[in-house]
């Protein structure tokens, strides 16, 4: 950007003689650089045509020297990495679920491709880092309060068949006790303070003593006497400070009067048992695994 | 006559829309009746207080009120754009942002469109539309054809725009990336495009200039590739005449091929072809040079708008679409490149002789750097279009940020320089209130577009490897929410960039408004045609 033009008269060339306005235009040639590159990229073209499945006919397109079918090339590359894994697959269909960890070479596999099938299809609900979402019904899978059992067995039953979803999930449903008439009002905030008691929250003296008449004739049969859950049934520990869907008076009366319905894929009819076997030993090898 | 005529036009829109509000089957729907019905009715009142006056002959003075209104329509809805851009960026980087009392009208998703829209069609419409018959009438040394057509288009485009936003928001979309108005408005949009056409070729056809100026090929190719597309693109069938729902003519593929055929082509017609039309205008004009090469203008014209047609296929890399086309997506976007650069070249060498005056003049600093981001944008887009890169960079922050690079960098700027060209003169003032907020505006817009893109390069690349990153087994490493995650800093820095994009321009509207409010009135008329 000079303060002075280099030259004295930029172009030599005269304008074409017509005026818009007072707007002129100079007659210069086209740049050769501009001409020649423009005409690089035409022979480009052509040739890449030639090469490559380009110009359509009555019947098809040509389908270029080359040969190349992106469609082709995505099915050899999935058709590769799937022999490259066959038989560690089939070892760990093969192997005893809880001898999976006992050969390096397999849990490394199973851990790996657990971690993938968990971020593509766990990890919208679970999160990704499978610590789920507390309030929203989303268990966490890290630590050791498990709703169905943290055993091999017991994750891999839950991931192939869902939870309440089909007739071979896990099942049971909690009474809306509020909305079906079993309890009141008053007997709803009272078995509230009850539970708020048992997991040793602030609570009214007087109405948890009432709470725990109610306690023991409605949900005892599931949360058990002392509270602790029962996993046969999927029946949440009430006495830990771990809740999912809120441990607050609030949360809780809204649990009690309209019951929840958390539900799970089934996972069997999208991921293959291989699949499955290493999602089950990534969310075990979480750190709540039994 | 006429008048009584308008008014029992006017009367039956009124009364039908009324009918329509009326039988609405939704929100949005009964909104845009109503709206459309207090519309018709204010231009009833008006057309009415003004029947049966004289009218006086005006053939020897431009017509450049609706020029007026355009740039003042053209820097409010700048604004409103950028404004709403800053928001949904900053709803990306935080996405508490999207409260809870916004849901379903003010959230990402609703908002997103809004921002789109209304920086294209409403900020760069209204850009187009104001310089077009500004451009066509001194270049033509003829008043605008048609009477109050001009008014027509401008206040029917206002309409398009007000009645596509409130359907956003409410939940009106036929779901389609840049056409996402509903049937009645694209009918709407027809409409206004028509009338824009007969008012800009019937100025053309009444010239007294021997020949048609170089601008006037590009925005007369502008207007009539975006009817053809407009059609195509949007043939539906509503659901109901009392609906906004429609069903769209094609399925699958087909359609999506359609999408981006028209997709593309907005960009290259409306954003590309426009936009230079403006450039071959107003860039000599404020240079004071002649245009650098009459053969580059008329080469690169046409092996532009042959070439561009074709490109659409390049939005569609690896999905249901056929490999050949595909193919020749990607051929005809890498030909593309030295077409688009020919008025890059014609631009800037325009300046020779005059390089001087960018130190002196911020007004040709900015339509400089904006010609300088065509030339970046038309050289990243062909580039992007080739297969290898692309299967990189589709569905990442990189193409938000192409995109940004030619809206804000190209589109904006070369706005900016047109408003600061325009403004003095069409309210016949003694040049701008300040060149030095021109200055401040410059750099703050300039600062924010290379924030904003240098975030995006790096967000996009980075999500793009994170993407295809695979393990020794061949399995995906990262989930998506882990992009999402890595994403965080670039995403404020994409916001602060927005940010300073549109403190500049708030500076512009300001600068504008104080040269209409506090400079001095030139003795001399801008707005009379010379004599033959």
């Amino acid at each position: 950007m000079c303060a002075k033009p280099l030259k004295k008269e930029p172009r030599q060339v005269e304008t074409t003689g017509h005026q818009w306005d007072g707007i002129e235009e100079w007659n210069n040639p086209l740049p050769r650089w501009w001409v020649w590159v423009f005409y690089a990229t035409i022979v480009w073209g052509i040739g890449y045509t030639i090469a490559y499945p380009a110009w359509p006919l009555i019947e098809r397109a040509t389908p270029g020297l080359l040969g190349q079918n992106t469609r082709a090339d995505v099915a050899a590359e999935i058709a590769a990495v799937d022999a490259a894994n066959a038989a560690t697959k089939e070892k760990l269909i093969a192997t005893d679920l809880n001898a999976i960890g006992a050969d390096p070479e397999l849990a490394g596999y199973a851990e790996r491709a657990g971690a993938a099938v968990f971020r593509t299809n766990c990890a919208q609900c679970h999160g990704s880092g499978a610590a789920g979402f507390e309030g929203k019904g989303y268990p966490n899978l890290l630590d050791d309060d498990w709703l169905w059992g943290g055993t091999m067995e017991d994750i891999h039953l839950t991931v192939t068949h869902g939870i309440r979803t089909n007739d071979d999930s896990r099942y049971s449903m909690m009474p809306a006790f509020g909305l079906d008439e079993l309890l009141d009002e008053t007997q709803i905030a009272q078995v509230t303070e009850h539970v708020l008691a048992i997991s040793g929250q602030e609570h009214d003296a007087a109405a948890s003593a009432a709470g725990a008449t109610i306690y023991a004739d409605n949900c005892a049969a599931c949360h058990l006497e002392d509270g602790k859950g029962d996993r046969a049934q999927g029946a949440p520990n009430l006495t830990d400070a771990i809740w999912l869907y809120g441990g607050s008076r609030e949360k809780i009366i809204e649990t009690v009067t309209k019951a929840r319905f958390g539900v799970m894929p089934n996972w069997n009819t999208r991921l293959s048992e291989d699949e499955i076997r290493a999602v089950a030993f990534y969310v075990h090898g979480r750190g709540g695994g039994e | 006559m006429w008048d009584y005529l308008k008014l029992a036009g006017l009367g039956l829109v009124a009364v039908c829309a009324a009918i329509a509000a009326n039988y609405a089957h939704d929100l949005a729907y009964q909104v845009n009746a109503l709206t459309v019905m207090l519309a018709a009715g204010i231009a009833f009142l008006w057309v009415l207080r003004g029947a049966g006056d004289p009218k006086p002959n005006l053939q020897h003075e431009y017509f450049d009120g609706v020029v007026r209104a355009g740039a003042i329509a053209t820097a409010f809805w700048g604004a409103v754009g950028f404004l709403v851009g800053v928001v949904i960026a900053l709803q990306l980087a935080f996405p508490q942002l999207n409260f809870e009392f916004l849901q379903g009208y003010g959230n990402f998703g609703r908002l997103r469109p809004l921002h789109t829209s209304a920086v294209i069609f409403a900020f760069g419409g209204n850009a187009l539309i104001m310089s077009s018959f500004y451009i066509v009438q001194r270049t033509s040394a003829a008043r605008l054809f048609g009477g109050n057509l001009g008014w027509f288009v401008f206040w029917g485009w206002q309409l398009v725009i007000v009645l596509a936003a409130t359907g956003y928001v409410l939940g009106a979309t036929q779901s389609k990336e840049y056409a996402e108005p509903v049937w009645y408005v694209d009918i709407l949009i027809t409409v206004v495009w028509v009338a824009f056409l007969i008012a800009f070729m019937g100025t053309l056809l009444k010239r007294k200039e021997p020949h048609i100026y170089v601008a006037n090929w590009f925005l007369l190719s502008m207007i009539l590739t975006v009817a053809m597309l407009h059609l195509v693109n949007n043939a539906a069938i509503p659901v109901s005449i009392f609906g906004s729902a429609q069903v769209q003519l094609y399925s699958g593929v087909q359609d999506a091929m359609v999408q981006w055929w028209y997709g593309h082509n907005a960009v290259g017609f409306f954003l590309t072809a426009g936009f230079l039309g403006m450039m071959y205008y107003f860039v000599p004009k404020q240079v004071e040079r002649p245009v650098f090469s009459y053969k580059l203008s008329i080469i690169h014209f046409w092996a532009l708008i042959f070439l561009y047609i074709w490109a659409g296929p390049h939005h569609l890399h690896y999905t249901a679409l056929p490999d050949w086309a595909s193919t020749l997506g990607m051929v005809f976007s890498v030909i593309l490149w030295m077409p688009s650069w020919g008025g890059m070249i014609n631009g800037l060498m325009t300046l020779s002789g005059a390089w001087d005056k960018l130190r002196t003049d911020p007004i040709i600093r900015m339509m400089v750097v904006s010609i300088g981001f065509y030339g970046m944008s038309t050289f990243e887009g062909p580039m992007m279009s080739i297969k290898a890169v692309n299967s990189l960079s589709h569905y990442t922050d990189w193409t938000i940020g192409h995109v940004h690079s030619g809206a804000l960098g190209w589109n904006g700027m070369i706005t900016f320089g047109v408003l600061y060209y325009l403004v003095p003169r069409l309210w016949n003032r003694e040049g701008l209130y300040s060149l030095k907020l021109v200055s401040w505006h410059f750099w703050l817009a300039t600062i924010g577009i290379v924030l904003y893109a240098s975030a995006m390069w790096v967000t996009g690349i980075m999500e793009g490897l994170m993407w295809r990153e695979v393990d020794a087994n061949g399995f995906l490493v990262n989930a998506f929410a882990d992009t999402v995650a890595a994403k965080f800093p670039m995403y404020v820095v994409r916001a602060l960039g927005g940010l300073l994009f549109l403190t500049g321009a708030l500076i512009m509207c300001w600068n504008l408004w104080m040269t209409v409010r506090a400079q001095p009135v030139k003795a001399s008329q801008h707005s009379a045609v010379p004599a033959e």
